[in-house]
């Protein structure tokens, strides 16, 4: 199984993973959204930035249809991932969040115990045949989102127990643990402070090698950092995407100039 | 920093002057502050001498309800005149009344008077006023539930009658005794001889507690044993039901109605329903319960539907404000793992809602517990005897009483030694309602020591 990953790995980098094509969405009057499209690569880390209230996070909820949770949200378009469209009337959504999973800006670990909130994912997908294989799968989660070390001896510690950047991390581990294709992370890093911040962007890196990851951050230094590919959003439309040194160093839109220079904020 | 604006633009205002003497306006603020508090305190003081007056006048009128008269005799149980068939058949021995069964007591009390040398004027009949009629009745049921006590001398325990108990609980005197006609000064004098040589006792009854109720000229044997399994059996029947109703009813409002016009009457319709006076239960169930589902009168099931309808708001409300205190991030990061909605919500937003469900359950439980006038129009102020059976054999659908209707019967009775019994049996509502408070305060500790 490992092998045959690699393989596909090599066959797709830089295939496209997620296509977006005219995405609209609206709160509703409000146009949140305006005609948006965008590939996204697999392996890559994507960086979605623009001032605040530009509708960064709006865009992220619509690739695992987390905006179907708001009554009031509408969302028109096409999004593909894996060339199969995500808005599909077959499409379980609930099936959909186990392939692309979700870290949200404000650590939300459940109040639950450690293993409990990493084991929740694979429990309710039946991801592990017993016991010890679900151990294994905590245990993993936990050593990627570099956690381990600091919890292996309190798993069943409350997760609401741990320090704000180890509760973020823990949300991580919990994300990777149902084995998503895709990650989504809005601002995973804005209630952290710096060491927490390197230690969330060191992981970041990692993840990349096993998914695709798409992260929305009001830090440009951040997303210069971790980030292949940026895409500036300006007032719900999508300004600027392309390689993520050459949005920062040669912007082509005067907004995205702007912006990164400090202009708009 | 303070230097920064005193010494700026800023002409005149807070911050200048000496910290060391206040200001007018901090002098002002404090003075205000402080007869805030005062008035506080006040409120809070008026409380608890309110709840003090009222736990000392009942205490004090209630408390000798658990504590009753009694004496103590030899009883001879004469078969002749038991059962005069001679075959210990029930039927035959029914026949029997209490008619039958008064010369033994009688007889057994002189024999004790005259065993203790006591000397008395007072003919036998007229020392029997000195015992309960309820202790006849007592006797003849000890003797049909056991034949075999037929024909052998047997150690009873009689009720002493409702005066002689109010002369030890301070409720009788030699001056009431002259001008009742229920009861003689000779009378007194014979109980005190009796007390004495230790026939006669006054100690802890716990009969108050089991025994049914009694008719209006035999105090001393009534008794809250029915009104407390009604009480119970209702206090199930509506924790069975409007627990889960009103819980999944919530849950649907919370978290899976559409917002529309239609959610927003329901939920008008409810807060409305909360508010709506007691008795108006009980004319909706008199109406649907007993004349149109043609349920019997005074039993314990329609006493719970009409509690069911009556607390079903209440614990509504109260769970739905638990579930809207659950935070969303918990929902979205369960929905965001690929939960269902309905795992969210049965992983991890009910258990947090829980204490606060569970609070509002009791709360409106207790509601029922103490509630009378719903019960007074569905019957359940009858008087009843007979124990309703198990819940197992259709005890729900016997007849049965209810705590507070229980006072409420009491209270109308002309005997003063009623008013004794009334506020015993507040006692008793009191000392259940708050083990189901203090059951809150457990169940809500160890739902949130899970962090
Ligand atoms: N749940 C919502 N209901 C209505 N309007 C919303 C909601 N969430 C976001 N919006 C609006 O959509 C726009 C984009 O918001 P958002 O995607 O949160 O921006 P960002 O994440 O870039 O700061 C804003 O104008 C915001 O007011
Ligand atoms: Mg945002």
């Amino acid at each position: 199984m490992n092998d045959m990953r690699h393989m596909e790995r090599a066959v797709r980098v830089d295939t496209t993973k997620i296509a977006a094509r005219d995405v609209q969405v609206f709160y509703g009057d409000t146009h949140a959204i305006k005609n948006v499209s965008v590939d996204i690569p697999d392996k890559t880390v994507t960086a979605f930035i623009g001032p605040s209230g530009c509708g960064k996070s709006t865009f992220l909820r619509c690739l695992n249809r987390m905006n179907d949770t708001i009554s009031t949200a509408r969302v028109e378009g096409h999004i593909e991932i894996d060339g199969e469209d995500i808005y599909d009337r077959r499409v379980d959504p609930v099936q959909l969040r186990a392939k692309v999973g979700m870290v949200f800006q404000k650590p939300n670990p459940f109040p639950k115990s450690i293993y409990d909130n990493v084991a929740y994912g694979p429990r309710i997908h039946g991801l592990a045949r017993d016991r010890a294989d679900l151990d294994g799968i905590v245990e993993k989660a936990l050593r990627r989102a570099a956690l381990w070390e600091e919890v292996k001896d309190r798993l069943s510690a409350a997760g609401t127990g741990l320090s704000g950047g180890q509760q973020q991390r823990l949300c991580i581990a919990r994300a990777v643990a149902t084995s998503p294709e895709i990650l989504l992370m809005d601002e995973p890093c804005s209630a952290l402070d710096p060491i927490a911040t390197d230690q969330v962007e060191n992981l970041i890196h990692e993840l990349r090698e096993n998914y695709s990851v798409v992260i929305v951050t009001h830090s440009m230094s951040q997303a210069s950092r971790v980030s292949q590919k940026t895409a500036y959003f300006h007032l719900g439309e999508l300004v600027e995407y392309g390689e993520t040194g050459q949005i920062f160093t040669n912007p082509q839109d005067m907004r995205t100039e702007n912006y990164i220079t400090g202009r708009i904020g | 920093m303070t230097d920064a604006t005193a010494s700026g633009a800023v002409p005149s205002g807070a911050g200048q002057g000496s910290l060391l003497a206040k200001d007018q306006r901090t002098a002002k603020r404090n003075a205000a502050e402080g007869r805030f508090k005062i008035y506080g305190l006040i409120a809070v003081c008026i409380g608890i001498a309110a709840l003090v007056l009222l736990l000392t006048s009942i205490l004090t009128s209630g408390l000798s309800a658990f504590r009753q008269t009694t004496i103590a005799m030899q009883v001879t149980l004469d078969a002749e005149r038991l059962d005069p068939s001679g075959v210990r058949d029930y039927d035959e021995m029914a026949k029997v009344t209490t008619f039958g069964y008064a010369p033994l007591l009688r007889d057994g009390l002189q024999a004790t008077i005259a065993a203790a040398g006591i000397e008395t004027e007072l003919d036998p009949g007229d020392a029997m006023e000195l015992i309960s009629d309820e202790s006849v009745a007592q006797l003849r049921n000890r003797v049909l539930n056991n034949p075999d006590l037929i024909g052998q001398t047997i150690e009873v325990n009689v009720l002493a009658s409702g005066r002689i108990d109010g002369f030890y609980k301070g409720r009788v005197s030699y001056a009431s005794a002259e001008l009742d006609s229920n009861i003689s000064p000779e009378q007194l004098q014979l109980a005190e001889a009796l007390e004495e040589r230790g026939a006669l006792k006054t100690g802890l009854d716990w009969r108050f507690l089991t025994a049914p109720d009694a008719s209006d000229t035999r105090p001393e044997a009534a008794g809250l044993g029915v009104a407390i399994i009604g009480s119970a059996y209702m206090m199930l029947i509506v924790l069975v039901l409007a627990l889960p109703i009103g819980v999944a009813a919530s849950i649907y409002l919370e978290e899976f109605a559409p917002q529309n016009r239609w959610t927003d009457l329901i939920e008008v319709n409810i807060s409305n329903l909360a508010a709506v006076p007691s008795i108006v239960f009980g004319i909706l169930g008199l109406a649907i319960f007993i004349n149109f589902a043609g349920l019997p009168q005074s039993a314990p099931i329609v006493g719970g539907l009409v509690l069911t309808l009556m607390t079903l708001p209440t614990i509504i409300i109260a769970t739905r404000a638990a579930l809207k205190a659950v935070p969303p991030s918990i929902r979205d990061a369960a929905l965001g793992l690929g939960a269902s909605k309905m795992q969210s919500v049965f992983h991890h937003v009910l258990p947090l809602a829980m204490p606060g469900i569970l609070t509002g359950t009791i709360i409106g439980l207790a509601q029922a517990l103490g509630e009378t006038a719903p019960l007074l129009l569905i019957g359940m102020v009858a008087f009843v005897r007979e124990y309703p059976d198990t819940p197992l054999d259709g005890g729900f659908f016997d007849p049965a009483t209810a705590l507070p209707v229980q006072v409420f019967n009491w209270t109308q009775r002309s005997d003063p030694a009623f008013v004794e019994r009334a506020s015993g049996a507040i006692i008793v509502l009191l000392a259940f309602l708050l083990l189901m408070n203090l059951t809150a305060i457990f169940l809500r500790r160890r739902f949130e020591r899970r962090w």
